[in-house]
């Protein structure tokens, strides 16, 4: 038996997120004296591949065939599906990535495993049991679940686990191929728009993020989120209706009904902080928030607060920031 | 067109979250239940297209009796029949496994959902019912066209962008803002809801394959430390320093 960790790419690279399932699916394997093995699909380059030496993983399996650039849910779930049966895989480590839940689900009903998403520990394996914890509620509770059947598959939450260096040498890169056809590719999208995301940082990635509410008045004034999030290598983030009034595109919406993020910092300025945004930030490791109501419910949430002006206290900020040395 | 809306019963956003009985169940005490705010736009979305292009739109539950008044709300919203399958949602396969089940003696040419349940949190119905049915599942779509009878266009999100896909019915897809604005039932809707066919079948011996064996709740916070906004700066150096996250 073994553990299978699933590696996706982006523009070339390893997304950060499959570092974190990397690093947990070493420690899984370990736990359960084993090994861990990758299967590596999508937008990334062989180079790339061998560094996750650095994360516990001495073998990776990659199917280069070109239309896996884009996700297509059955090439992908097949791809996989071989993997762990060459691998006799008895745990299957992806991170809660929106490719990550999609396959992680069709694959469960595949290979009749059980599945549990946004994971937020490492496995209790005593006895002969399984359990992990998972966040349940929009971040107001987590669940502790166990896994039941033969083959268990967890989806981790983003930036919950530490990406782990302890690894010595490059992982051997093996190219593996599941036989797809032309029939696993009838759901090719027909056109991808990727986004210009500011600064080059991915929302769901980013470790640090700086949100804009409607306390900055209008979209004009957005170049205040802008540069602090520049100088602080942040993505931007806007409350709902920032989004819905068009000052900032609808992608970059957090909360119940927008993206959920869990970064190291997360910034909010001019946010009044309602519970339907909390749901989308709440389990951000440290939360500042800019009010000038020092009545803001979003303060209780808070590790760090300043009451004051937005158009104040931010140019203050970038002051600062830009001082930092980098 | 014969659509299926799959409709979980949650508790509102704004409610309190507790545990009983030794934190090994839920506490429905002085909660609130409402559609899964995903699930709405998934319901109105699909009543949008019965209305443009005829057809019949089911909503359909796997839960106990005390979820109906949920039901009859997305009757009155406009679905026209609804169907209950009485069983405690062990876990999402379970739930899944139902849905299938029932969607096998009706051909539905769409099947939506929401993009999550705002409960357990899984995402992971809509995939699995697409796999149990061997159709396709386009997940999360925030665009649902029909471009001909057979055909439809979806946007979906991506991280970082967004897809365009073609399907062929019969398909399931989940749903997420700005799909549709969904609708507050009016007086007619209300009254027609009670009158509105509303069958309660039992659960296929289907297996759950996850267990919920106990339930916590975050560490409470140490409380917020106020800086003063004429040295706001002073802020970012704590960030580096103290909370170590820049
Ligand atoms: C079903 C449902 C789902 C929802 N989903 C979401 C969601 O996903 N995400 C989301 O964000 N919201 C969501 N909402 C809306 C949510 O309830 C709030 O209305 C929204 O988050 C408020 O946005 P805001 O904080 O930007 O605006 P406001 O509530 O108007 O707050 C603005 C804040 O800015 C402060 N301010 C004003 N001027 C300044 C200044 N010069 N400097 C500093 N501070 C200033 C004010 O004191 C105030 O606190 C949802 C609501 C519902 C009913
Ligand atoms: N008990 C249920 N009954 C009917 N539909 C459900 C149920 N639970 C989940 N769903 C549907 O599946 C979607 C995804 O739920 P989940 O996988 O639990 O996040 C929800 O938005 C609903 O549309």
């Amino acid at each position: 038996m073994s553990v299978l960790v699933f590696v996706e790419g982006l523009n070339g690279e390893i997304k950060k997120s499959s570092l974190e399932a990397a690093s947990y699916g070493n420690q899984v394997a370990k736990a359960l004296g084993t090994s861990a093995t990758a299967v590596a699909i999508g937008d990334v380059k062989e180079e790339a591949l061998t560094q996750l030496g650095a994360q516990g993983i001495s073998k990776v399996l990659f199917d280069g065939e070109q239309r896996l650039k884009q996700f297509v849910a059955d090439a992908y779930v097949k791809v996989i599906a071989a993997a762990v049966q060459k691998e006799d895989a008895k745990v299957v480590v992806f991170s809660n990535s929106n490719i990550g839940a999609s396959v992680g689900a069709k694959l469960a009903v595949r290979l009749n495993a059980s599945l549990a998403t946004n994971v937020t520990t490492l496995p209790k394996t005593e006895g002969a049991g399984f359990t992990v914890t998972r966040g349940v509620f929009s971040g107001k509770a987590f669940a502790d679940v166990a896994l039941t059947s033969d083959i268990k598959i967890v989806a981790i939450k983003k930036n919950s686990f530490d990406i782990s260096s302890e690894g010595t040498g490059a992982a051997t890169v093996e190219s593996f191929s599941a036989g797809l056809t032309d029939a696993d590719f009838a759901l090719l999208p027909k056109e991808t728009v990727m986004q210009d995301t500011s600064g080059g940082v991915l929302l769901q990635e980013a470790e640090v993020v700086v949100s804009g509410g409607r306390g900055l008045k209008g979209p004009e004034n957005w170049h205040l989120i802008e540069d602090l999030a520049k100088e602080l290598g942040a993505a931007t983030a806007c409350s709902k209706p920032v989004s819905d009034m068009d000052w900032r595109p609808h992608h970059e919406h957090v909360g119940q009904t927008g993206t959920t993020i869990s970064p190291n910092l997360y910034i909010a300025v001019g946010i009044s902080g309602a519970i339907q945004h909390l749901a989308g930030v709440n389990s951000s490791k440290v939360i500042v928030v800019i009010n000038k109501d020092s009545e803001a419910p979003f303060f209780k949430a808070a590790d760090y607060g300043i009451v004051g002006d937005a158009f104040e206290v931010v140019p203050k900020l970038i002051e600062a920031a830009k001082a930092l040395d980098k | 067109m014969k659509i299926l809306v799959c409709i979980s019963n949650v508790p509102d956003t704004t409610s309190k979250i507790n545990f009983a009985a030794d934190n090994k169940e839920f506490d429905k005490n002085g909660v609130q239940f409402v559609i899964n705010p995903w699930d709405e736009y998934a319901l109105t979305r699909a009543i949008e297209l019965k209305e443009a292009k005829g057809g019949s739109v089911t909503v359909i539950n796997v839960g106990e009796a005390d979820t109906e008044p949920n039901i009859r709300k997305a009757l009155a919203i406009g679905a026209d029949d609804a169907i209950r399958v009485n069983a405690h949602p062990k876990d999402a396969f379970f739930v899944a496994q139902q849905i299938a089940a029932v969607a096998k003696e009706n051909n539905y040419d769409i099947i939506l959902m929401g993009k999550e349940s705002i409960d357990y949190n899984g995402s992971q119905v809509h995939n699995m019912v697409g796999e149990l049915l061997s159709i396709p599942s386009v997940v999360p779509a925030f665009k649902l066209d029909m471009v001909d009878d057979t055909t439809a266009r979806l946007e979906r999100e991506i991280e970082g962008g967004k897809e365009v896909v073609e399907v062929k019915l019969p398909f399931v897809a989940s749903a997420q803002q700005p799909m549709s604005e969904p609708r507050i039932p009016n007086m007619r809707g209300i009254m027609t809801a009670r009158t509105k066919p509303l069958q309660v079948v039992e659960p296929t011996g289907a297996e759950a394959k996850s267990a919920y064996v106990n339930y916590s709740k975050p560490e409470k916070k140490g409380g917020v430390k106020m800086i003063d906004a004429e040295n706001a700066g002073e802020l970012i150096t704590l960030l580096r320093n103290e909370a170590k996250v820049l």
